[in-house]
């Protein structure tokens, strides 16, 4: 088998883009799930929103990509407050099935409005200038937004992650995760802490939906098959450590980008394959608690 | 009379509907369509409305089914109740492999797990030759029963296909009221204790999956023999949605929900173009002519209302008001 270094690094770094895309999204599934044990299936359609929101500004008002990167997480977090409030806190008492059902019911809901305004086909939508051009490595060609993209994933990764184990309001989650009732007894205002907790799931999808704009094909249904990948990546790592969220979806991605150099019809299935694997070998997953 | 007399006679009628159909001009092949879906629909809610399982990934053993049966039939020439049977394998087959899967975790788990199975399914299917990929496999003879009942007339395969729904209908009502049946409700209800009385929880649950992939694949491979073709849109993960969609319409756990279920959501997504013209007619509203291209959006919508407003489903519902009748 001959294959480039080149062309083996530059499938390495798509590897790394697509992983940094399965570690926000799966991180964010993680939280949600901790907090309102709600599987939020609407997670790739604010994904798709995220990136539909900033072609549009771009398309209708001339709004730039680096505005959209602050004001489209914005925009869908305040969504997800209201999903929040005036949908799923009606089902938490029930069993957990019915906000998988819930929030699939949105996402063809949200795809269905999408699709009938814009159609299945992409929308072409371009890096920034300051990210367009690519700097040679000498081994490769780095394409600049890709390394960014993989660098904000990380960065935003990283500090979810600090605030969640390191902080005091990352300890309230905590506790909230494992005894919602006596934190609530403490005098912490546990629905609010959901709803925000929600929202900012919610933000974190549409921000790696920014970052993902100029990179995949922006269109009303990018969103569905990814959520379905997540869904594979969350069961093999398991949804108790943000840690193990994280370095699962970039390792996977990674796995994904090899997989396309050497044996690229399988590159659609590895993911799952793996899934199968852990399941046999470690039922829990790789970083599990069983809740 | 009791609630029991009551569903026999309004089954008998339902079935005396069935058989008379052709004759009041119902078209054939549509109602075969609509008897496939409520196959489907009753074997999910075989696992669902009686174990409590959530599988995610129904639509693998539908069009699963559907493309081995096909392929069976058409490019090494089986009869059309071999190829019955090989579909209908193929969703046992494919059940167990899931099934052995998906158990080892619960609750949400297992419906995740369903469905990542299942979508790898649908890329196998999108990249195999034998699948026809983007244009599926097309041109299924229909062939003769037993090599002597000839299928290509549509009255005679619509007889056939009423004789298989119906058989496979009651397997399940007798699944149900079966000790085993009783056994899944007792995992349903409670997981701990019926492990605690001794239940090996994990096989109950497995054969249920077996019991409902196989049923599945039925429903594909008659879906195949009558349609003539197996496409994509059999193995993709909508497929799946939408027979929970249909169960949870009808009801939940209710033996005739489903097929009251897949009866309104194949009827509403067949009719809805003609439905939103009619809209735009009444409200001038013009946006309402688009609403048959926008089939997703409705589906979605009925999906929300369904789990806020209406989790009984019609059949939960009518259920629930004849024993408010009865207790007064």
């Amino acid at each position: 088998m001959n294959i480039s270094l080149p062309a083996l690094l530059s499938q390495l770094l798509l590897g790394l883009v697509n992983g940094s895309f399965y570690a926000i999204l799966s991180l964010g599934l993680a939280v949600i799930f901790g907090l309102l044990n709600v599987i939020n299936f609407a997670h790739g359609a604010l994904f798709m929103l995220g990136a539909v929101l900033t072609w549009m500004a771009m398309e209708y008002f001339g709004i730039n990509y680096w505005v959209m990167l602050i004001a489209a997480p914005v925009v869908i977090g305040i969504f997800g407050v209201l999903i929040e409030r005036l949908l799923l806190r009606w089902i938490y008492k029930l069993d957990h099935l019915y906000g998988l059902l819930l929030t699939l019911g949105l996402t063809l809901l949200i795809e269905g409005v999408f699709r009938s305004v814009y159609g299945v086909s992409g929308l072409p939508y371009d890096a920034p200038d300051a990210l367009s051009s690519a700097t040679d490595l000498g081994f490769m060609v780095l394409p600049n937004y890709r390394a960014w993209v993989v660098v904000a994933s990380l960065v935003v990764c990283f500090a979810t992650w600090y605030v969640i184990e390191k902080t005091r309001l990352g300890a309230y989650l905590r506790a909230g995760t494992e005894n919602p009732r006596l934190v609530e007894a403490f005098g912490v205002n546990v629905p609010l802490m959901i709803t925000l907790t929600y929202a900012f799931g919610c933000a974190l999808a549409a921000f790696a939906g920014v970052l993902a704009a100029p990179v995949i094909q922006v269109s009303p249904l990018m969103g569905q098959n990814l959520i379905i990948v997540v869904f594979a990546v969350v069961v093999i790592g398991g949804m108790g450590s943000i840690m193990g969220a994280i370095l699962t979806g970039l390792g996977l991605g990674v796995i994904e980008g090899l997989t396309k150099v050497f044996y690229p019809e399988a590159s659609s299935t590895v993911v799952f394959v793996i899934m199968v694997i852990v399941l046999l070998i470690r039922p829990a997953g790789l970083f599990g608690k069983e809740k | 009379m009791n609630t029991k007399k009551i569903s026999t006679v309004v089954y008998a009628l339902l079935l005396l509907a069935l058989v008379l159909a052709p004759f009041f001009g119902a078209y054939p092949v549509f109602v075969m369509k609509l008897m496939c879906f409520a196959l489907f629909a009753a074997a999910f809610n075989l696992l669902l409305g009686f174990t409590g399982l959530l599988s995610f990934g129904h639509a693998a053993f539908l069009g699963g089914s559907a493309y081995v049966a096909g392929h069976a039939i058409k490019v090494w020439g089986l009869t059309p109740e071999l190829g019955l049977i090989a579909g209908t394998l193929t969703g046992a087959l494919l059940g167990w492999v899931f099934g052995v899967l998906a158990i080892r975790r619960q609750g949400i788990y297992f419906a995740m797990i369903t469905l990542a199975l299942a979508q790898m399914m649908f890329f196998v299917a999108l990249q195999a030759k034998f699948t026809g990929g983007e244009d599926g496999l097309q041109g299924v003879p229909r062939g003769k029963l037993f090599g002597v009942i000839d299928l290509s007339n549509d009255l005679t395969m619509y007889y056939v296909a009423l004789v298989i729904v119906v058989a496979a209908f009651l397997l399940i009502v007798r699944t149900i009221h079966s000790p085993f049946g009783q056994v899944l409700k007792g995992i349903k209800e409670n997981e701990p204790r019926a492990l605690s009385l001794g239940y090996d929880v994990s096989r109950f649950k497995l054969l249920a999956f077996v019991i409902s992939a196989a049923l599945s694949g039925l429903a594909g491979s008659l879906k195949t023999l009558v349609l003539g073709f197996a496409t994509l849109s059999d193995v993709h993960w909508t497929a799946s949605g939408q027979v929970i969609l249909m169960t949870l319409v009808g009801g939940l756990g209710t033996l005739s929900g489903p097929l009251v279920g897949s009866a309104v959501v194949v009827l509403l997504e067949n009719k809805i173009g003609e439905l939103g013209n009619f809209l735009a007619r009444i409200t001038t509203v013009e946006w309402f002519n688009t609403l048959g291209e926008s089939v997703t959006m409705v589906t979605g919508l009925i999906f929300v209302i369904c789990v806020l407003a209406f989790r009984k489903g019609i059949m939960g519902e009518i259920i629930a008001f004849i024993d408010r009748r009865r207790a007064k």
